[in-house]
C-alpha cells in the first residue's frame, strides 16, 4: 500500500494506472492465493484417517436391552438446559415397529420422554423395538466438516463440540449431520448438540444418560484400550453403525441393531 | 419465540410419517432461497456481458454496461439474504476472518470478495473510466465529486491510456468469466456436497446451478432491457435482443438436459432415498415443480424460443413474447431454487416422513425481509443507471479524435 500512497503525492495531477495497478496486484495477489489454493487442503477433510491416538471415545448402545422408557432423553434435557419444546433434543428414543404386512411405523413422541404407547394391535405387530439416539460423535464427522468458522470442532478424545461463543448460527451443519442430532437454540440462536456432557466426563462422571439408564443399555469407553468395556461390548456382540454407506465415522456402536433403523 | 413456537406446533400436528424431532423445524427457509437465485442472477448477467466482450458480439453492445451493472447490483446484496438469516448476524465476518477450510460456505466468502473487488469492480472501472473523467469535467457538485472519486482521481484520457483500459478491461473478463463459473458452481456446492442430503447430493448440482444462474441472468438483462428502453421510449434494438434470445434458449435446453439427466439417474439408480423422494416430488413439490419450474419456466420457454429459431413473428409480437419469456424464466428459476432449498428440507433424513413449511409475513425469515433483498437490487441498480447511464457513453473512435 505504500507503494501506491507515496507515488500518490509525486504525481498529484496525472496518476498513472500502471501505478495503480502494481500495489493493486499485492491486493489481488493475496486474495488470489487464498482463494485459489487453501480450498484443496479442505477436500480431504473426509478422505482422510480420522486422528485419535490417546483416549477416544465410542459409545455402545445395546438396543435388546432398551426398554423405551425415555428416562435418558428426560435426563438429558434436565441435566444440559435443553429447551422443554417437543422439538429439540440432544438425546431421544424412537419406538420401531414392523408390521406383519412389511410395512414400518416410527414413532417418537416428544422424544420418548413421557414414554411409549403401542397404538398397533399385538396380533399385527410382526416385532417392536426401542432405538435411542444421540450425537454419534462421529470421526469424520460432516457437521465438523462443514462448519464454516470452525465453531464445531472435535477434541482429541474424539467428543464432538459447538463453542456457542463463537457459532455463528448459520445452520449449515444441521444440515450436514445425516442423524438429525442439532437444533438451533431458540434463543441463543446459536447451534446446540449433545456434548456427552464433557462437564461431568471431567469430573470423572458418566454422561447423564447413560446414568440414569436402568438396564444399562448405555456404554461409554475407551476405543484405544484393548480392555475397555466399550471393546469387550464390542468383541460380545454383533454390532452396526447407523447408516454406515455415508462413511460418517460414527463412533455409536448398536448391538441388535436392525436394518429398517435409519 | 411465541409466534414461532405457535407455528412449529401446527408443523408438528402436519407431520406425515417420521421425522427425527429436531427436523420439524426448517432450518433454511426463503432468504436461502434467495441467496443461490441472486447470486446466479449476477453469474448470469456477468456472463452475458462477456459474451460481447471475449467473442466481440458488438450486436449486443446494447445490452453490455447494463449487464455489468445488473450484475453489480445484485452482486452488492447477494450476501445479505445469507447474513440476515444468521442466528448471530454480527458474527458474520468470523467467515472471513477464521474461515474453517474444509468448509463450502467458508471458502464462498473469498470467491464472492474476489469475484466483487478483482472482477465486476475492475471490469465495470475499466470500462467507465473514460467516461467518468469526461463526465467528471462536464458536471458539477456533487456528481463532479462522485466522478472524480470513482475514477480514483485519473485524468489521463488520451488514446494510449484508453487503448490500456480496454486492453486491461479484457484481461479482467477473460479471467472474469471462470471466476463466474466458480462463483456459481461453489453455491451450487454448497447444497451438492452435503452427503446427508439425498436429494441435493449430486455431482452435477455445481452444473445444474451453474447453467440456471445463466438462463436466469440472461433472461434478467432481457427483461430489464426491454423495460428501460420502455421507460426511455427508446427503440429496442431487435437484433441484439433475438440474439440474447437465441443464447437464451441454447443454455435453456442444456440446462434442462442437465436436469433431466439428473432426475433419470435418480430414477433409474432408485437408491434407498427413491421412495420418500418420489413422494416429495408428486407431493408437496408437485406445483412448484412440475407447474413453476418445469412447465411456466422451462418447457414453454422452449417451445416459444425454440419457434423462433425457425419462424420468426412481427417485432411486436417477439417484443411481447421476450418479455413474457424471460419473466417466465425467471420465476421458473426462483421456484428451481426453492425445490432444491426448501425441497431439500421437507423430508425427513430417516426417509420415513415429511414435515411442512411455514413462513410468515414479518420477521428475519419472513416474505417481507425477503422481499426486501429483492427490492433493494433494483433500487441500486436505478442509482447506477442514473450515475453511469450506458447510454449515454461516448463514442471512443470519434472522442478520440477530438482529444
Ligand atoms: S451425529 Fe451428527 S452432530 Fe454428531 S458428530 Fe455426527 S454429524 Fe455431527
Ligand atoms: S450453525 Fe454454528 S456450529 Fe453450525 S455450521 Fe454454522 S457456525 Fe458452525
Amino acid at each position: 500500500m505504500s507503494l501506491s500512497s507515496s507515488t500518490m503525492k509525486q504525481h498529484k495531477s496525472n496518476i498513472s494506472r500502471r501505478d495503480f495497478f502494481k500495489a493493486g496486484t499485492f491486493i489481488v495477489g493475496g486474495i488470489a492465493v487464498t482463494s485459489v489454493f487453501t480450498p484443496f487442503n479442505g477436500i480431504l477433510f473426509a478422505s482422510e484417517a480420522p486422528k485419535g491416538k490417546g483416549k477416544w471415545y465410542g459409545i455402545g448402545i445395546d438396543i435388546s436391552k432398551c426398554i423405551g422408557c425415555g428416562k435418558c432423553a428426560n435426563a438429558c434435557k434436565l441435566e444440559n438446559n435443553v429447551p422443554q419444546e417437543p422439538f429439540y433434543f440432544r438425546s431421544w428414543v424412537e419406538q420401531y415397529t414392523i408390521k406383519n404386512d412389511g410395512s414400518i411405523l416410527v414413532e417418537s413422541p416428544n422424544g420418548g420422554i413421557d414414554g411409549f404407547m403401542q397404538s398397533v394391535p399385538d396380533e399385527e405387530i410382526f416385532k417392536s423395538f426401542f432405538v435411542p439416539k444421540m450425537c454419534n460423535h462421529c470421526a469424520k464427522s460432516p457437521c465438523v466438516q462443514v462448519c464454516p468458522v470452525g465453531a464445531t470442532f472435535e477434541t482429541d478424545d474424539g467428543i464432538v463440540l459447538v463453542d456457542e461463543t463463537y457459532c455463528i448460527g448459520c445452520r449449515y451443519c444441521v444440515q450436514a449431520c445425516p442423524y438429525g442430532c442439532r437444533y438451533i437454540h431458540p434463543e441463543k440462536g446459536t447451534v446446540d448438540k449433545c456434548s456427552l456432557c464433557i462437564h461431568r466426563l471431567e469430573k470423572g462422571l458418566q454422561p447423564a444418560c447413560f446414568e440414569i439408564c436402568p438396564t444399562e443399555a448405555r456404554i461409554l469407553g475407551d476405543l484405544n484400550d484393548p480392555d475397555s468395556n466399550i471393546n469387550s461390548f464390542l468383541k460380545n456382540h454383533t454390532c452396526m453403525v447407523v447408516k454406515p454407506h455415508l462413511n460418517t465415522g460414527s463412533k455409536l456402536f448398536y448391538n441388535a441393531l436392525s436394518p429398517e433403523v435409519r | 419465540m411465541e409466534n414461532h413456537l405457535q407455528d412449529l406446533h401446527e408443523v408438528l400436528s402436519k407431520v406425515q410419517g417420521y421425522v427425527y424431532p429436531n427436523e420439524i423445524e426448517l432450518n433454511w427457509s426463503i432468504l436461502i432461497v434467495l441467496y443461490p437465485y441472486i447470486t446466479g442472477l449476477v453469474a448470469g448477467a456477468f456472463i452475458l456481458a462477456s459474451l460481447e466482450r471475449i467473442f466481440k458480439l458488438h450486436i449486443l453492445k446494447p445490452t453490455y454496461g447494463l449487464a455489468l451493472l445488473t450484475a453489480l447490483s445484485f452482486m452488492l446484496v447477494a450476501t445479505m439474504p445469507l447474513v440476515s438469516h444468521l442466528g448471530k448476524p454480527l458474527r458474520a465476518y468470523e467467515i472471513m476472518v477464521t474461515p474453517h477450510l474444509s468448509s463450502a460456505m467458508a471458502i464462498f466468502g473469498f470467491v464472492y470478495l474476489w469475484y466483487l473487488m478483482v472482477v465486476l469492480l475492475l471490469e465495470i472501472w475499466f470500462d467507465y473510466r473514460r467516461d467518468m473523467v469526461i463526465w467528471a469535467n462536464e458536471t458539477k457538485g456533487i456528481k463532479r465529486f462522485l466522478y472524480k472519486a470513482l475514477s480514483l482521481w485519473t485524468t489521463d484520457i488520451s488514446p494510449k491510456a484508453v487503448a490500456l483500459d480496454k486492453k486491461l478491461g479484457y484481461i479482467v473478463t477473460v479471467i472474469g468469466v471462470p471466476s463466474a463459473f466458480l462463483l456459481h458452481g461453489y453455491v451450487g456446492f454448497i447444497f451438492g456436497s452435503i452427503k446427508a442430503n439425498p436429494w441435493w447430493s449430486t455431482v452435477l448440482m455445481p452444473v445444474i446451478f451453474l447453467f440456471s444462474a445463466i438462463v436466469s441472468g440472461i433472461a434478467l438483462v432481457m427483461l430489464i432491457y426491454i423495460l428501460l428502453s420502455k421507460i426511455r421510449k427508446q427503440k429496442i434494438d431487435m437484433a441484439c435482443l433475438d440474439l440474447i434470445a437465441r443464447y437464451l434458449f441454447y443454455i435453456l435446453l442444456i440446462d434442462f438436459v442437465l436436469e433431466g439427466l439428473d432426475q433419470i439417474h435418480r430414477i433409474y439408480e432408485a437408491e434407498e432415498s427413491f421412495e420418500v423422494l418420489h413422494m416429495l416430488v408428486f407431493g408437496k413439490l408437485f406445483y412448484t415443480m412440475f407447474i413453476l419450474q418445469g412447465l411456466l419456466g422451462t418447457i414453454v420457454p422452449l417451445l416459444t424460443l425454440g419457434t423462433f429459431q425457425f419462424v420468426q413473428p412481427k417485432e411486436k409480437i417477439r417484443k411481447a413474447v421476450y418479455l413474457v419469456t424471460s419473466a417466465l424464466i425467471l420465476i421458473g428459476v426462483f421456484f428451481m431454487r426453492w425445490n432444491v432449498v426448501i425441497g431439500g428440507q421437507l423430508f425427513s433424513k430417516s426417509f420415513y416422513g415429511y414435515t411442512s413449511f411455514k413462513i410468515g409475513m414479518i420477521g428475519t425469515e419472513g416474505y417481507l425481509m425477503a422481499a426486501v433483498w429483492i427490492i433493494v437490487p433494483f433500487i441500486i441498480l436505478s442509482f447506477l443507471l442514473w450515475l453511469l447511464p450506458p447510454w449515454k457513453k461516448k463514442d471512443e473512435d470519434a472522442d478520440i479524435q477530438e482529444v
